[in-house]
């Protein structure tokens, strides 16, 4: 076993609203960045997953987010970066 | 009849719950998240509140507590009626015993105001509802935005299991001038088999000073479910 680095970034889908994202998004407008169009917030998680290798890292983080990380409905998730933190015992 | 009310961390609504239920008649068991089990209730009360703080997401972790196995292995079974209050209504449909989830409101902001709903469809358990009666009840939430797609929008209405809709004072559902957070459908609460959610608080109208008793008359028709 090894010790991983997981992150899993979850977005909310592009359908639907985010009020929070548009209030960032007004204020950046009022600081004079007229060039960004859009702003949607997400939520990064990190993880540290123990695991037998890479694929195992990345299928626990997953099932994580299946089952409770991100919402179906709302949300999507995917697994951006697994990177081995420590060494095998 | 013997109906509990849950505590979950961040519950706030659970005592107003009790004290709504003893004003009926009933003198409700109180069960704690951790339990696992509740208490021989048939009846249960999911209560308002910000369980868990509303960390990652309204409900998503109190929805996971010990004592959501023992609801859902009853309600599986048949044996046990379900009303989910707001938080409660998120707790719901994080575990995915009603569709949908409750986004942010359109406008970002908690809202605390007093709202029309009204009957859309009469679920099958609870005989008292009749289409088109209303109540005014209060909302007091910031992630109260019916979502689903809207394929599965149409079937909830076909199927029945919209039973809340938010209307104005004539009783009438007008989206835009009666939705209060951008629900889809204007949707304020829904009834699955035995199982009940809505976003408005029918605890908080129990009596005239507090501005209606029609959050009594909603819960006396919910203990008359069958």
């Amino acid at each position: 076993m090894s010790r991983w680095q997981v992150v899993v970034a979850i977005r909310l889908k592009a359908e639907i609203l985010d009020p929070a994202g548009q209030a960032v998004g007004h204020v950046l407008q009022q600081m004079g960045f007229d060039t960004i169009a859009q702003v949607r917030l997400g939520r990064l998680v990190d993880l540290e997953v123990e695991a037998e290798d890479r694929e195992q890292a990345v299928a626990v983080a997953a099932e994580a987010a299946r089952r409770l990380l991100a919402n179906p409905v709302l949300e999507v998730f995917a697994v951006t970066e697994a990177r081995e933190v420590g060494g095998h015992r | 009849m013997k109906a509990a009310v849950v505590t979950f961390p961040g519950s706030n609504c659970d005592e107003d719950t009790v004290i709504a239920l003893e004003r009926l008649g009933v003198e409700p068991v109180r069960r704690w998240y951790k339990d696992t089990d509740l208490g021989g209730a048939e009846w249960v009360i999911l209560p308002g509140g910000f369980s868990y703080g509303d960390y990652l997401r309204s409900g998503a972790l109190a929805a996971r507590a010990p004592i959501m196995d023992a609801v859902e292995q009853l309600v599986a079974r048949d044996q046990l009626h379900v009303l989910g209050i707001c938080n409660g209504f998120q707790i719901l449909c994080e575990r995915g015993l009603l569709p949908g989830a409750l986004r942010a409101n359109r406008d970002g902001k908690f809202r605390c105001t007093w709202e029309g709903v009204r009957v859309a469809s009469a679920p099958s358990a609870w005989p008292g509802f009749q289409v088109g009666q209303s109540f005014r009840l209060p909302i007091a939430h910031r992630e109260g935005a019916f979502t689903v797609s809207e394929q599965e929008l149409d079937r909830l209405f076909q199927e029945g299991t919209v039973f809340l809709q938010y209307c104005d004072r004539e009783g009438r559902v007008v989206d835009e001038a009666a939705n209060p957070n951008g629900s889809m459908g204007a949707v304020a609460g829904l009834a699955r088999g035995r199982v009940m959610g809505l976003m408005p608080h029918p605890e908080r109208a129990v009596s005239q000073f507090l501005g209606s008793e029609d959050g009594l008359e909603f819960l006396r028709l919910w203990l008359q479910g069958r």
